[in-house]
C-alpha cells in the first residue's frame, strides 16, 4: 500500500514537470525520489513550495508504515497524496501562477490582453 | 517574556473588519485579559493583499510600507502586530524588499513623498503575528497561571495555512533554534493551546494549501482541498480545527458547507480562531469572543468542556 501511494505521489509531480517541459529526475533527496521531484518542480516557481511539507509528510508516513502497518496511518497517507494531487491539479489548470499563491494574475492578464 | 510586545501597534487589516470580525474582537479581548495593550494603526490602509500585487508588486510594497510608516513615525511604535496571515506576510515581504531591493526603495520613497508622509525604511518596526504577540509577550507559563476553564478534553488540530511561514526568506527570525517558530513544523499555536489545556492531535496538513486562491476561479478544487483538510482533522481525532488566518478560517467554514451541498459529504469538525479558544480558557464569555459570529457551530464542540 505505501509503495503504491508513494508511486502515485511521484506520478503527480511527474505530471507537473512534464507539463513544464522538463524530464522528471531519477535522483533522490534524503532517500526519496518524491522530495527530489518536488525540489525540481519548485525551481523557479516559489509558490510550488506550498506543497513541500505535504511531500515531506508523505515521506514521513511512508516511513511510519514501514515500522508498523496501521489503518489510520494508511488513511492519512492517502489523504496527503490526495491533497498533493488536488494542489498540483489546481496549479496545472492555472499555469503561470502569480509569484505567491495567487491564481488571478494570469486571468487578469488574459482579460487585459484579449479584452 | 518580551517587554517590547506589552504594547504594540495593531494592524487588523480588511478581513478582520469584515468576515473575521470575531477574530479581531477575540484578539482584543484576549490581549486585555492577558495584560497586553493594542493601539490600532491610525488611518491604516489595505496591505495590498493579492489584488494590488497583481497590478504592480511595488505598489503592494508601498501600501504595506505606509502602514509601518504610520506606526513608526506618527505613533512611535517599534512593533506592529497583524493577526491576518495575508497582512503579516505582506508586511514582512515589504520589509524584506525595502532591505534588499533598491528599486523598491525608490518607488516607496517617491510615492510616500507624493502622499505627504515619511517613507518607511527597513528596520524601523518589527512586524509580528498574533501568535508571536501572545507567545513572546505572555508565554505559556504565565498563560497557564491565568487559565480558569481548562480546555482539557478538547482535541484540537492546529491549522496554520500556507502564508504564515512561506516564503522562508521573508521570515529571518524563524528557525533560529529553541524558542523560535519552525518553518516546516510551526508550533506556536500548539504551544499556546496546550498551555490552555487542549490536547493537540498530530495533524499532517497543518501548513497545507486551503485553496484560498482558487476560491473564485475554481471553487470545486477549493472545496475538495478543504474537504481533505477537514477529513484529515477528523481522522486525527480532532473536535476542533484551530485557525489563525481569516482567509483560511472562512475558507474552511464556507467550503465545509459547500462540500455538503455540492459533493454531498458532511463533516462534523468545527472551526474556531485560536484566540476564541484561549478566551474560553481565560474565562471570557463566548459572546464576547464572537463565537456566535462564526459560520461553524463552535459552541457544539465546546459543550464537551462542560
Amino acid at each position: 500500500m505505501r509503495e503504491e501511494l508513494l508511486a502515485q505521489a511521484e506520478a503527480v509531480l511527474e505530471e507537473w514537470l512534464k507539463a513544464r517541459g522538463e524530464a522528471p529526475t531519477a535522483e533522490t533527496v534524503e532517500g526519496f525520489r518524491l522530495l527530489a521531484l518536488h525540489r525540481q518542480g519548485a525551481r523557479g516557481v516559489p509558490s510550488f513550495n506550498a506543497c513541500r511539507e505535504t511531500c515531506r509528510e508523505i515521506a514521513y508516513h511512508y516511513n511510519l508504515l514501514g515500522e508498523k502497518r496501521e489503518a489510520r496511518t494508511e488513511s492519512m497517507m492517502q489523504m496527503l497524496v490526495e491533497h498533493l494531487r488536488l494542489f498540483v491539479r489546481g496549479k496545472l489548470e492555472v499555469a503561470g501562477l502569480g509569484e505567491f499563491c495567487c491564481a488571478s494574475r494570469p486571468l487578469r492578464q488574459e482579460i487585459e490582453t484579449h479584452g | 517574556m518580551n517587554s517590547k510586545y506589552q504594547k504594540v501597534a495593531y494592524y487588523p487589516g480588511c478581513a478582520l473588519e469584515g468576515t473575521a470580525h470575531a477574530y479581531s474582537q477575540s484578539t482584543k479581548v484576549v490581549g486585555k485579559a492577558l495584560g497586553l495593550q493594542l493601539e490600532e494603526v491610525k488611518d491604516w490602509n489595505c496591505c495590498g493583499a493579492m489584488e494590488a500585487k497583481n497590478v504592480d508588486p511595488k505598489v503592494q510594497t508601498y501600501l504595506s510600507s505606509r502602514v509601518m510608516s504610520i506606526a513608526a513615525h506618527e505613533m512611535k511604535h517599534d512593533v506592529v502586530m497583524a493577526p491576518c496571515n495575508g497582512c503579516y506576510h505582506n508586511l514582512k515581504k515589504a520589509e524584506h524588499e525595502l532591505a534588499h531591493d533598491a528599486p523598491a526603495r525608490e518607488v516607496v520613497e517617491r510615492i510616500s513623498k507624493k502622499a505627504g508622509h515619511p517613507a518607511y525604511r527597513a528596520g524601523q518596526v518589527e512586524t509580528i503575528h498574533a501568535l508571536d504577540w501572545i507567545k513572546h509577550g505572555v508565554g505559556e507559563d504565565e498563560l497557564k497561571k491565568r487559565v480558569k476553564n481548562s480546555l482539557k478534553g478538547l482535541k484540537v488540530a492546529n491549522y496554520y495555512g500556507c502564508m504564515y511561514t512561506r516564503p522562508r526568506h521573508i521570515f529571518p527570525e524563524k528557525d533560529r533554534g529553541p524558542g523560535s517558530e519552525s518553518i516546516a513544523q510551526p508550533h506556536f499555536m500548539d504551544d499556546l493551546l496546550a498551555a490552555a489545556g487542549a490536547e493537540n492531535v498530530d495533524f499532517p496538513l497543518k501548513t497545507a494549501c486551503c485553496g484560498g486562491a482558487h476560491t473564485l476561479s475554481d471553487s470545486d478544487t477549493s472545496t475538495k482541498l478543504v474537504l481533505n483538510i477537514l477529513r484529515a482533522a477528523e481522522a486525527a481525532g480532532a473536535d476542533v480545527i484551530a485557525t489563525e488566518c481569516p482567509t483560511c478560517h472562512s475558507g474552511l467554514e464556507m467550503h465545509q458547507v459547500r462540500a455538503e451541498k455540492v459533493l454531498g459529504v458532511k463533516t462534523g469538525v468545527k472551526m474556531l480562531y485560536f484566540t476564541q479558544l484561549l478566551g474560553i480558557a481565560l474565562g471570557v464569555s463566548a459572546r464576547k469572543l464572537g463565537i456566535h459570529e462564526n459560520v461553524s457551530d463552535g459552541m457544539a464542540a465546546l459543550e464537551k468542556l462542560g
